[in-house]
């Protein structure tokens, strides 16, 4: 089937009114889906607002037990080990600033190069026309069939005769210049903007060049602010590749650091209170990306060329 | 490479003209005619092939040179064959985390298609709020890793609220990632939580696709929504729901993160999927060379379920014309 890029104005409206009950069965089932959805992240809210004494008290009570912001205070080292140790806490050093100025750098780094030059091969691949286009485009193609697993022990072999490792442009490179995925993506958009709009700017006198940045990527906003967004949030929340690459605090980003931080286990139990913070500044920057981006993201999810 | 090559040189500085004619020129192949976009050509398309060559083919080759090989990143790898395939054949422990992998993959792919269609469904026939859509989306926007310790949060035995529903309903504390038979489904069930509702977007946008006609007449003609559902929606949506499949599967297959943070392959190796054995395999004790064979292997493996479903579920063809 076809890219599907927007939501076609669906004229589905139910009109039934002969099966109240199916409806109403519906609707439960729906709002369940939705609490089950949604539970979890209020209990990271509650437990990260209780003292880790509380916990252990009150562990049914549905609302902070002895609301408190220290969880928040020892996940971002704002505590003195004594006092966090007193709490519940590991007591060890956690620079999360820093796992967060690297997840940011990262991700950043490898949603921009990728996005821009995914696009512009997206672009060499739908609108240029050259010899050898279609079996350098198939090549792509195949290289979608291979997993990520694949790749990631020879990729760290070579990052690390580059001397990458434990840097973040060793976290970043592998996925810095392209997916298949994303030229895949972008190439079924610029394929479909009509040949009369590119072919006025050339009238115009505009260069090839110059239709790509001043014609096809604005065109393409949609398509790219989501496959941004989307990569962002991948990239964020990869944790396997970075675990593999970074060994220290200069180049340890979120996911990593909230393994340690659980791995670093006091000895009268886990800091569930602490960690639970954790998990939330770690995840906070995702929700409010995505709570910007919402509705264009959910209603351009869709297959591209998907037969 | 070959584009630098076999690019023509520019003759006219664009044929915009000519090829307005066609209006399907993106479609068709370019072989015989060059139109003089080549060598812009091969500047757009250089740092995608650069990073493509480097660090996609050219690992996927190495990886598989290397499962020849004993090697250990200290030293040069050295030829050894097929050691490390023989080894793999009798090494009970990779056969024991390969068995633990389907397991998951059976639960989490079965689970999470079943969810994800309902989902997917209920959005499309109930409502069209994007809101519920972006709700839904929510937990894929969290890591693994976040995910994970959520739900080993969650499911503690004696502090979870789980745990703390279970045993006031008077029903014994379930150990749910320390015990050997419950560690499995419950990585399972924590992944489907992540991924259900990215899966769901994605057969819900193929749902779109079905024309609303279909359903209007056949409620004229007197169908409930049970049957609009087995005799339009799944045969339609099936070309989609293949694809899914497929992708999912193969996402499925590569389980790590949620095993790494919750359960550490334990207990007793109950959670010891392929992907964690590849890993402590090569970061634990070195051993990069059969790492890297029981990498081939997990490729092979994926490679043949992907004929093998495209075969069965004919993902080829639609049936929407």
């Amino acid at each position: 089937m076809t890219t599907v890029t927007t939501t076609p104005p669906t004229t589905l409206r139910p009109v039934r009114r002969r099966f109240p009950f199916g409806r109403a069965a519906a609707w439960t089932v729906m709002g369940l889906i939705v609490l089950i959805t949604l539970l979890p992240f209020y209990w990271i809210l509650r437990t990260a607002l209780s003292t880790n004494a509380g916990l252990n008290a009150d562990p049914a009570n549905p609302l902070p037990a002895g609301l408190t912001t220290s969880g928040f205070e020892r996940a971002l080292g704002l505590q003195s080990a004594e006092e966090a140790v007193a709490q519940g806490g590991a007591g060890g050093g956690l620079d999360f600033w820093r796992y967060l100025l690297n997840s940011v750098l990262v991700s950043t780094l490898i949603t921009g190069c990728q996005i821009f030059f995914s696009a512009m091969a997206a672009y060499a691949f739908s609108r240029l026309r050259w010899r050898g286009r279609d079996k350098v485009f198939g090549l792509f193609l195949a290289g979608m069939m291979v997993p990520a697993i694949f790749t990631l022990l020879p990729n760290f072999v070579l990052i690390k005769q580059l001397h990458l490792i434990d840097t973040l442009l060793g976290i970043a490179l592998p996925t810095m210049f392209m997916t298949p995925f994303a030229v895949f993506f972008l190439r079924q958009f610029f394929m479909n903007i009509p040949k009369e709009v590119e072919e006025a700017a050339l009238l115009d006198g505009a260069g090839k060049v110059k239709i790509f940045f001043r014609v096809v990527l604005p065109m393409a906003s949609t398509p790219i602010i989501t496959l941004g967004v989307l990569t962002y949030i991948t990239s964020w929340n990869d944790y396997f590749w970075p675990l593999m690459v970074s060994y220290s605090d200069s180049s340890r980003v979120l996911t990593v650091a909230l393994a340690v931080f659980r791995a670093q286990t006091p000895q009268t139990g886990v800091d569930w209170s602490g960690l639970m913070a954790a998990t939330l500044i770690a995840a906070l920057p995702m929700l409010v990306l995505f709570a910007c981006f919402a509705r264009r993201i959910v209603s351009s999810i869709g297959f591209t060329g998907i037969k | 490479m070959t584009i630098a090559s076999s690019s023509p040189p520019s003759r006219l500085p664009t044929g915009g003209a000519a090829e307005a004619r066609s209006r399907t020129w993106t479609e068709q192949g370019v072989s015989g005619e060059d139109r003089g976009d080549g060598r812009l050509a091969s500047l757009f398309i250089g740092p995608a092939l650069l990073g493509f060559l480097v660090f996609l083919l050219w690992p996927t080759l190495r990886g598989i040179y290397l499962s020849f090989t004993r090697f250990n990143l200290l030293t040069p790898a050295e030829w050894v064959g097929l050691d490390n395939y023989v080894r793999m054949v009798n090494d009970p422990i990779f056969w024991d985390s390969l068995w633990v992998t389907v397991e998951y993959v059976f639960i989490n792919i079965g689970v999470q298609t079943v969810a994800a269609l309902a989902t997917a469904v209920l959005l499309q026939r109930l409502t069209r709020s994007a809101m519920l859509r972006g709700i839904v989306l929510t937990p894929y926007l969290m890591s693994n890793v976040v995910a994970g310790l959520v739900w080993l949060w969650i499911l503690d035995t004696q502090l979870g609220i789980g745990n703390q529903i279970i045993s006031g309903l008077g029903v014994d504390r379930i150990p749910f990632l320390a015990d050997e038979t419950w560690a499995i489904p419950t990585i399972a069930l924590i992944n489907v939580w992540r991924h259900v509702g990215y899966t769901a977007l994605l057969l819900f946008a193929g749902l779109q696709a079905i024309p609303n006609d279909m359903y209007e007449a056949a409620r004229v003609d007197g169908a409930s929504e049970w049957r609009m559902f087995w005799r339009i929606t799944m045969p339609l949506l099936r070309p989609v729901l293949a694809v899914v499949l497929i992708m999912t599967v193969i996402g499925s297959f590569q389980v790590f993160d949620t095993v790494a943070v919750t359960t550490a392959g334990g207990p007793a190796n109950a959670t010891n999927v392929l992907q964690y054995y590849i890993y402590g395999s090569a970061f634990g004790r070195f051993q990069f060379g059969y790492a890297s064979a029981m990498s081939v292997a997990l490729l092979v493996v994926l490679s043949a379920i992907t004929v093998l479903q495209y075969r069965l579920t004919r993902a080829g063809r639609t049936d929407l014309g």
